[in-house]
């Protein structure tokens, strides 16, 4: 399913250590727009260093970014949102004392129209929750009802679902999904999954970082496989099944020529 | 799909647990939770009402104005504390600026000649600096805010002492200095334009935490700061602002002692650091950052205040009023707990 456009996102030899720990080393990634990328790997194979330097959350210590084929220098995650790429993490990076409209628009609050948001940079309050709840009407996300309900209140799956909104909603170019979906019982994961493929369809690129297989399996175009802190092949669930997944990402397999 | 869970089959007994009425007690909690500054008010009135019955003294107008009075200086501090912990911050030198602030403009006039505005100018740009050097070195050191302020608390009060020399100053009341002390009266009730200013900055930080988005990114922060700052807030930013809109507040407070005391005393002022944080933890802000409003603070600088006033109408030993702002504060801090243990 791979499209033969342009990729919207590009990392070339991505190197970052941490003191003495290689976080990563020398990792490629291609993302194509309208494709799912899946990222998989055992624990501390860099999986989430690598989105970290995607998502400007880390600085990689050598190696490029691109955005639609020029070269960005993300130094915070503001940096990427503003190129297009929003970012779910595994920590549910929410406030909890704040109410989900609130989260959702959470460092880009729209403000008062005329001199009371001009001058006395009031927020649209009104506005805000007009459209986070279109937002979240269109993204078809049942379990939560109440926008102004505190996100201290809400279960982890529901948590997980305002951050997965939050990206849904503002990115422009890629999605990052951080194990989304670990945190969630079966059904949650369900929509989780569908609203995944609603964004690709959109015409966004999405990396979808998850220790679950099937899950991958079900939703990845190409899956890209960390190991040890470097690129151990990219595969296609075409190309390979569940069972090579997991030798090569464990290495009692390697992959010799690279597919995808 | 091997870990396929039929998820309709959730067990209907817990179902039937999760969604059971909340108890009277949870429904408080839940009230309480939502507005911070509820138990505060709720413990005012009911100290007003003690202490009116047990001497009507306390219900004069005059009595009345002087608590006012008497509440403005910690209360402006109070305003700046509340922002600094509503970040999960803490101002342990927050009084020593404001001397600090104080002493300096009443020795531009006094001493220097200046116009009493730039005096008044002067002394705020210091409270701003200081409060900025606070701000840096919790942003750029990364240190924690109890260290650096306890170390900025000995600075700024050696500072004030040194720059002192053991004097003090007072002022003619013509100073646009001492116009804190004017007094306002409003019927029967004797306000001073300090009580006034104080009313002023409680309105002005409190619709900035409320209205705008620079309020939104304080409590966010305060919260949860990886959160805040993987949602894309500038986390070093948001807390800088904090320590400087405390240096801000601390400006009112300095121009409202200089009314008070007449002019500039090194040794005034000598438990506002104390006081302010007290007065934001009986007024129902969380130490723990993310919790709280400006209002809750003014309540609660009031309370201690009525306590205060009021045991001494009361004939009580000072030493007691003392103590009962202790049990206060403690009865605070365990309310905030309660209250943060909230569930859905």
């Amino acid at each position: 399913m791979t499209t033969p456009t342009a990729p919207v996102l590009e990392a070339k030899g991505l190197v970052k250590v941490f003191g003495r720990v290689v976080g990563l080393n020398d990792v490629d990634l291609t993302l194509h727009p309208g494709e799912v990328l899946a990222v998989i790997g055992d624990n501390g194979a860099g999986k989430s260093t690598l989105i970290k330097c995607l998502s400007g959350a880390l600085v990689p210590d050598r190696g490029s970014i691109l955005v639609d084929g020029s070269e960005v220098n993300f130094k915070r995650p503001q940096d990427a949102r503003e190129a297009g790429i929003e970012t779910v993490y595994q920590t549910l990076a929410v406030a909890p004392a704040l109410d989900i409209a609130s989260n959702l628009f959470l460092a880009r609050e729209i403000r008062r129209k005329g001199v009371l948001g001009s001058v006395f940079r009031m927020l649209d309050t009104g506005e805000m929750k007009r459209q986070a709840s279109d937002h979240i009407k269109r993204l078809g996300i049942s379990t939560l009802q109440n926008i102004n309900q505190a996100v201290e209140t809400l279960s982890g799956g529901q948590r997980q679902s305002v951050a997965v909104a939050r990206a849904g909603a503002f990115g422009g170019r890629v999605v990052i999904l951080d194990e989304p979906t670990a945190a969630l019982g079966v059904r949650e994961t369900g929509q989780v999954l569908k609203l995944v493929r609603d964004l690709r369809d959109q015409g966004l690129g999405i990396i979808l970082i998850s220790h679950n297989m099937p899950n991958v399996f079900d939703v990845a175009d190409r899956i890209h496989i960390q190991r040890l802190g470097g690129c151990a092949g990219v595969i296609t669930p075409q190309s390979h099944s569940m069972e090579d997944a997991v030798a090569i990402m464990t290495g009692a397999k390697k992959l010799v020529p690279e597919a995808g | 799909m091997t870990t396929h869970v039929d998820s309709e089959a959730t067990p209907a007994p817990a179902e039937d647990f999760l969604n059971r009425p909340a108890t009277p007690a949870q429904r408080i909690q839940s009230v309480l939770h939502r507005q911070p500054a509820l138990s505060p008010a709720i413990v005012l009135v009911l100290a007003a009402i003690v202490f009116s019955l047990i001497n009507d003294r306390f219900y004069a107008l005059q009595n009345l104005s002087l608590v006012a009075q008497q509440v403005a200086v910690i209360g402006s501090l109070a305003v700046g504390q509340t922002v600094i912990i509503l970040t999960a911050g803490i101002d342990l030198s927050i009084g020593a600026v404001m001397v600090l602030a104080s002493l300096l403009m009443s020795k531009l006039v006094a001493d220097n000649h200046l116009p009493g505005v730039l005096a008044l100018l002067a002394g705020a740009a210091v409270a701003i600096a200081a409060q900025a050097v606070n701000g840096l070195l919790v942003t750029r050191i990364k240190l924690p805010p109890f260290i650096v302020t306890l170390g900025t608390l000995s600075i700024f009060t050696a500072i004030t002492l040194i720059y002192a020399k053991g004097q003090t100053v007072s002022l003619d009341s013509g100073n646009i200095l001492m116009w804190s002390a004017d007094t306002v009266s409003i019927g029967q009730l004797n306000l001073t334009t300090g009580v006034l200013l104080m009313i002023a900055l409680y309105a002005v930080v409190g619709y900035a935490l409320r209205y705008t988005a620079w309020g939104r990114h304080l409590y966010a922060v305060g919260d949860d700061i990886e959160a805040a700052r993987l949602a894309g807030i500038s986390v070093n930013r948001v807390l800088l602002s904090a320590y400087v809109v405390g240096g801000f507040a601390i400006a009112v407070g300095a121009w409202i002692l200089v009314g008070r005391v007449g002019g500039g005393d090194p040794n005034s002022g000598l438990n506002a650091n104390l006081q302010s944080i007290t007065a934001v933890v009986i007024g129902g802000t969380s130490l723990f950052g993310g919790r709280g409003v400006v209002l809750g603070s003014l309540i609660g600088a009031l309370i201690v205040q009525v306590f205060v006033n009021g045991l001494a109408l009361a004939g009580i030993d000072p030493n007691y009023q003392v103590l009962t702002v202790g049990v206060l504060v403690i009865a605070a801090v365990s309310v905030d707990q309660w209250i943060r243990s909230v569930k859905s």
